[in-house]
């Protein structure tokens, strides 16, 4: 170890080869084996910072890749740096283009990656990909140019059909996981399930939960009869009990089930059959899918209740006395997703039956209705907080929310790292006292220590940004809508919060000074996010000017007027400006 | 007179009151001000303005709701895929389950809240009500033998069937639509 310390202490930036000065007697085979154990691309990137060996060293052993913003580097500045890699990570658009603010074609196209893969990385196993457009085109292609591919996961893409999932389960002949999560996607039938090859049996992972039409079900249970390795079976709404129950008794080693639809009407034999069928699954630990389901069928659950972490209601509508009921038998649930037709009442059994519970997610069932006064209130969350003292990840969607409800919320649960609460109605205030929300993120701030994501809601002032700035010391991801009274707000969060690595802000008063006071740290982010603020596209051209390490860029509503910059998009990038941006994607 | 205008609310003047819209709507709750036009921003001023509008009889604490058709782009944030799985589910929720009700010969159609009936005669009642006709009686043998008309449902499977067959709770669970067939076509229902 000391040639090492000698190194780091000598050449920290040198321009030396290796080979000169500083003959090592830990010899590069021996460091490049040490470095291959590290798997955290984190360690490896500061392990890549220690002196240049160390730096070969790592790029000549690492095998994954994760990009969190696809335009930050390109493919060929990857395949540069990093010679061995067989599993990729990317994630091409802004977030808030699931809620339709990004117009459709722009950009974050898989197949310019996919084309320099295939010529550096034959070997590639892996690649996931979140926000991409992906086309049929590219997924022939990558199924045409990767002989060994083994894993392809597809959340919230957009651009391809069940043609380029054909291609795929054709073509990969070692294919162990196929994951299609909701994406964009035009779906032209089931019959992509029956490409699988008659001998292919490698699949370890399936989930077509978010596929509308049905597939074969003769050609499913063939399937899964010969995988035997599959862990993961998402199957959709078209496979009924009567099938569900079939498949379970081929695959009674699974880990991981989404339901079909669970709405039949079962005779007593079904019944009993599919709580066998389920009692046989020894290793169940997350269940999912259930549409439909109704308290007549939901007890089939109950025999592999004991042993689930992971409950996703979140397609199933459960009122609470349904859910109630389901939760008495899940006694050590770590994670729950569901929708607010439970109710409070339904929060409460959550708060009574789960005391390990660790994240929870309620969805709004009807969001868009303005008429809706139903779902889940502060009680119910005040409920679960009392009951579930663990829980670190919260998605809350209500309709109500006062200050003194959080603060008690985050007394009972200080360790949150994730904290997102959405109260429906922008602007909303504290529903008893009549004013601004500040003072339940200020307790979230100062007693969350761990914070590491927050998304804020309800009538917000400057003094929310004002804590947030002073208090949420670990804070990485902050989301921001309707809030805020000035420029001081995001100055506040910009000059305290000093991990802050993405930030997305809509229709707040924010403008060219509280743009302008993040400049030196835009550098350290991933990406800043604002539309429909008070934002100028002068001030952006000045942003761009002093940041040449930054992408900025523009996009305007139809409707503005020439000054006003409507949709902000900065991040920092070593590719510099986008070559491939559509006309309504100005860079500055 | 002052005690008359006193005693508004006893009197139930609502009610009766004239005004344009089928019965059973409610313009009043829906005057509350939204604070929010698309993408832009109220200033806290304003939101004070319409609490007072709200008034303080709100119970479910909703000083903000928004006129029905404001709707901000993208608010709230829930997936769009998502979204469009949602609207479906409408029927399921506690807000009522609305099928379209066609009538052979009506110019338009309506649409009624099963929700609201408990049985069968209920809804027919209410059919007659609204389309001033009489269904009659349902009988298994003769169906509304004797009636001109026989109310119908679309069924989850896309056929059409005689309503009253079914045990009401199925019935509700699976009526897409109703249609109240007419004269020798109704007549031929009846039979076996």
């Amino acid at each position: 170890m000391d040639s090492i310390s000698k190194k780091t202490k000598d050449s920290p930036n040198s321009t030396d080869s290796p080979e000169s000065t500083h003959p090592s007697s830990f010899p590069d085979e021996v460091l490049e084996g040490v470095l291959s154990l590290l798997s955290f691309n984190k360690d490896r990137s500061s392990v890549s910072l220690v002196c240049k060996d160390w730096y070969n060293a790592e790029r000549w052993t690492r095998t994954k890749v994760f990009i969190g913003n696809c335009y930050s580097v390109s493919p060929e500045i990857v395949a540069r740096r990093f010679p061995k890699i067989r599993s990729i990570i990317l994630k091409g658009k802004p977030r808030f283009s699931d809620f339709n603010l990004v117009p459709e074609n722009w950009g974050a196209d898989i197949q310019s990656w996919l084309v320099v893969f295939a010529r550096v990385y034959p070997f590639l196993e892996e690649l996931r990909l979140k926000r991409m457009t992906v086309s049929d085109e590219s997924l022939e292609f990558l199924a045409a140019s990767f002989p060994g591919f083994k894993a392809l996961s597809l959340s919230s893409c957009d651009g391809f059909s069940t043609d380029g999932l054909k291609a795929i389960a054709t073509h990969c002949k070692n294919l162990i996981e196929l994951d299609i999560q909701d994406n964009g996607m035009d779906d032209f039938g089931g019959g992509w399930l029956s490409c699988f090859p008659e001998n292919f049996a490698s699949l370890e992972v399936l989930n077509f939960a978010s596929l509308n039409s049905e597939v074969n079900f003769d050609a499913l249970e063939r399937l899964v009869t010969r995988c035997k390795s599959l862990k993961v079976l998402r199957v959709n709404k078209g496979i009924t009990l009567e099938q569900l129950q079939r498949l379970l008794m081929r695959a009674p080693q699974l880990m991981e089930l989404g339901t079909g639809s669970f709405q039949q009407d079962l005779t007593p034999r079904q019944c009993a059959e599919l709580e066998s069928a389920f009692s046989n699954c020894k290793n169940l630990h997350t269940v999912s899918g259930l549409w439909e389901a109704n308290s007549l069928n939901l007890p089939i659950l109950y025999p592999a209740c004991a042993s689930l972490v992971f409950l996703n209601l979140i397609d199933a509508t459960l009122q609470s006395g349904e859910l109630a009921k389901l939760l008495a038998h899940c006694p050590n649930l770590r994670r729950l997703w569901v929708q607010d037709t439970v109710e409070d009442k339904g929060l409460e059994a959550v708060g009574s039956c789960c005391p390990l519970l660790e994240e929870l997610r309620v969805f709004p069932a009807d969001p868009f209705d303005p008429d809706i006064l139903h779902g889940v209130t502060e009680s119910g969350f005040v409920a679960v907080s009392r009951g579930c003292r663990r829980l670190r990840y919260v998605l809350y969607f209500c309709r109500q929310m006062t200050n003194a409800a959080v603060a008690t919320i985050v007394q009972n649960c200080p360790d949150f790292t994730h904290f997102r609460l959405c109260i429906i109605n922008p602007g909303q205030p504290d529903h008893l006292t009549n004013e601004p929300m500040d003072e339940a993120f200020g307790a979230v701030v100062k007693t969350c220590t761990k914070l590491q994501r927050l998304s804020v809601s309800g009538l917000l002032t400057d003094l929310t940004f004002e804590y947030i700035g002073k208090y949420a010391k670990n804070l990485e991801t902050l989301s921001v809508a309707f809030a805020g009274s000035s420029d001081r707000g995001m100055q506040c969060v910009l000059g305290g919060c000093s991990k802050l690595r993405k930030l997305e802000i809509r229709d707040c008063p924010f403008g060219n000074a509280a743009l302008l006071s993040g400049l030196e740290k835009y550098e350290s982010m991933r990406s800043l996010w604002m539309s429909a603020c008070n934002v100028t596209m002068n001030g952006c051209r000045l942003l761009a000017r002093e940041m040449p390490w930054l992408n900025v860029e523009v996009m305007k509503d139809e409707e503005s007027d020439d000054s006003h910059a409507d949709k902000v998009y900065v991040y920092r990038s070593v590719a510099g400006p986008r070559r491939d941006a559509p006309p309504f994607v100005m860079t500055l | 007179m002052d005690s008359f205008v006193g005693h508004e609310n006893d009197l139930n003047l609502k009610a009766t009151e004239l005004r344009l819209g089928l019965p059973g709507t409610d313009e009043s709750e829906k005057e509350m001000m939204c604070s929010f036009k698309n993408n832009k921003r109220a200033s806290p001023e304003s939101v004070e303005d319409s609490e007072s509008v709200a008034g303080s009889d709100d119970k479910h604490g909703n000083r903000e709701t928004p006129a029905a058709k404001t709707q901000v782009i993208g608010w709230p944030p829930v997936r769009s895929y998502r979204k469009n799985c949602l609207q479906p589910k409408k029927a399921e929720a506690e807000t009522g389950i609305y099928v379209k009700v066609s009538m052979d010969g009506a110019p338009y159609l309506r649409k009624i809240d099963l929700k609201v009936y408990n049985c069968y005669p209920e809804l027919l009642k209410a059919l007659e009500n609204m389309f001033k006709i009489t269904i009659g009686e349902y009988s298994e043998r003769e169906g509304y033998q004797g009636s001109e008309y026989a109310p119908t449902y679309e069924d989850k499977d896309g056929d059409w069937m005689l309503v009253g067959d079914v045990p009401w709770d199925m019935f509700m669970s699976s009526c897409k639509r109703l249609r109240i067939m007419k004269g020798s076509e109704a007549r031929g229902l009846g039979c076996a």
